[in-house]
């Protein structure tokens, strides 16, 4: 693969809190383009709140996100809408709207950007369904599939409006461990057949070290360390070590 | 002492602060009415839903309320000889006061537990940031057919409590209690005014408006998964009827 050291993504000193508690507590990432960085870290350290500050979900107290260069922690609604037409996001529990079927979840984004017809809407959809490996679930509500389904359906919506940065906030949590290595391969494969820059966030380390170049851990409201899946596994930091493997006692508090 | 101070201090800011956030958002809703793109079919199914749903508790509600209203009133005019005067004191109620007032707090109990629980749940389970990351605006994309099907739907369904409320009136002055029908529909049409009819109208449109942004301010900002849900979904019906009974009376106050 041609090595494209340019920066997509650079978070700079990045700080949030919620009423007293700090979360985020000076987080520093760059992700270059086309690489797939893989955010590790316990629960509740904060994961989940930053890429919810990248995409502008949540406005951090102070530091700075910067996509392809542009500043987004100081837009307005409208021109955040604007960078976030360069998104998708998979979440956690899919997130798919209840009350729409299958197809047009996943066009909801062309429906509402784009002037397509819905029979030229319902097509895409078919075929970004396939490319997550699902067919004739178009017609059917989110309340007819199962969790795997459902995030795979979710999957297809985030690719849908082809964007150049895809966000999955674990990915693999909540599924059965072949349907986990399933999404994982499609990950993979998404950023192989389109070429996308992705942040994963998980504490399935079988699912980090499948889908990431790089792999950072953050800890404590920081990134402690960044690394290729081979760095991260030979990592000397006592922190990185005992979370990789899981163990209870070590440096890292469980409260 | 001090704790008493910061208690009620504290619960006044949190008072003020809430305010505010369901004026900004009231404002917000108004100035997304009129940002193009402009759909249809979502108003359209929730005027489904907020209106030809609540058909059924509307009729009821005023039928019932017209006829105990004759009951009532037949007693006491009948003291002083007055009894042909009953279909008027129905009349001027219900266009005036109950049902306009009554629809709005059953509609209120039917649909903004209905909207707070939907919207809540969309909430909890990341499908309005979903919304965000598609490049949607949440409240043009949830708030406004709500809003806009409730200011609609609110005077509609209080011209059928009119005139529910009325024939039950009729019926049961007619013939239960045996009034003469020509001397009851002339008391009726006598001294009925359309300002009576207007002002029951526009107030059910204040009313609309009020039960779809407190039950949608509700539901949108619900925190704490299924509990939030659910407290979002009470807090929507008690906030929503507790306002539509005091504005009516400052509305009434107003026009008087």
């Amino acid at each position: 693969m041609v090595e494209d050291t340019s920066v997509k993504i650079e978070v700079v000193d990045l700080h949030k809190s919620f009423s007293n508690n700090q979360v985020l507590r000076g987080v520093n990432l760059e992700v270059r383009n086309g690489e797939s960085m893989v955010v590790i870290g316990g629960s509740g350290v904060g994961k989940s709140v930053l890429i919810k500050c990248i995409i502008g979900l949540l406005r951090p107290d102070s530091g700075s996100i910067r996509v392809d260069g542009q500043e987004v922690t100081s837009l307005n609604e409208k021109s955040l809408n604007e960078i976030r037409k360069k998104f998708g996001m998979l979440f956690q529990a899919g997130a798919l709207f209840d009350s729409l079927s299958v197809w047009e979840n996943v066009g909801f984004g062309l429906k509402h950007h784009t002037s397509l017809r819905d029979g030229e809407i319902k097509a895409i959809a078919v075929e970004k369904l396939g490319l997550v490996g699902l067919s004739h679930v178009e017609d059917l509500m989110p309340s007819e599939l199962s969790g795997g389904m459902r995030k795979r359906v979710s999957l297809a919506r985030a690719i849908a409006i082809e964007p150049e940065i895809l966000l999955y906030d674990e990915p693999t949590t909540g599924l059965d461990p072949i349907m986990a290595d399933v999404i994982n391969e499609l990950i993979v494969q998404m950023r192989k057949k389109l070429q996308v820059t992705s942040i994963a966030i998980t504490h399935d380390m079988v699912s980090a070290y499948k889908i990431a170049d790089r792999i950072a851990m953050l800890y404590e409201g920081k990134i402690i360390e960044v690394g290729t899946p081979q760095q991260n596994r030979d990592s000397r930091n006592a922190i990185v070590q005992q979370f990789i493997q899981g163990r209870a006692e070590g440096p890292i508090k469980v409260r | 002492m001090n704790s008493v101070f910061g208690y009620i201090g504290g619960h006044f800011i949190r008072f003020l602060q809430e305010s505010g956030r369901i004026t900004m958002l009231f404002g917000q809703t108004i100035v997304l009415i009129f940002r193009p793109p402009f759909d249809v079919r979502e108003p359209l199914s929730q005027m489904e839903e907020i209106g030809v749903r609540s058909i059924p508790v509307v009729v009821i509600t005023a039928a019932f309320t017209g006829m105990v209203l004759a009951l009532q009133s037949f007693t006491g005019f009948r003291r002083f000889h007055a009894e042909t005067l009953v279909g008027t004191v129905v009349a001027l109620s219900v266009t005036r006061e109950l049902g306009p007032v009554l629809t709005g707090l059953m509609v209120s109990g039917r649909v903004g537990s209905a909207m707070a629980a939907e919207l809540g749940t969309m909430r909890v389970t990341e499908q309005i940031d979903a919304l965000h990351t598609l490049a949607t605006n949440p409240v043009k994309y949830l708030i406004v057919p709500r809003f806009l099907a409730s200011l609609v739907m609110f005077p509609i369904l209080v011209v059928f409590a009119d005139i529910i409320g009325i024939m039950g009136g009729y019926f049961v002055s007619v013939k239960i209690l045996g009034t003469n029908p020509t001397i009851y529909i002339r008391r009726t049409w006598d001294y009925l005014e359309l300002n009576d009819i207007y002002s029951g109208l526009l107030k059910a449109c204040v009313f609309g408006m009020i039960m779809a942004t407190i039950s949608c301010y509700q539901g949108f900002y619900t925190e704490g998964g299924a509990e939030g849900v659910g407290k979002a979904t009470t807090r929507a019906v008690v906030l929503s009827s507790l306002l539509i009974l005091i504005s009516n009376y400052f509305i009434t106050a107003l026009l008087f």
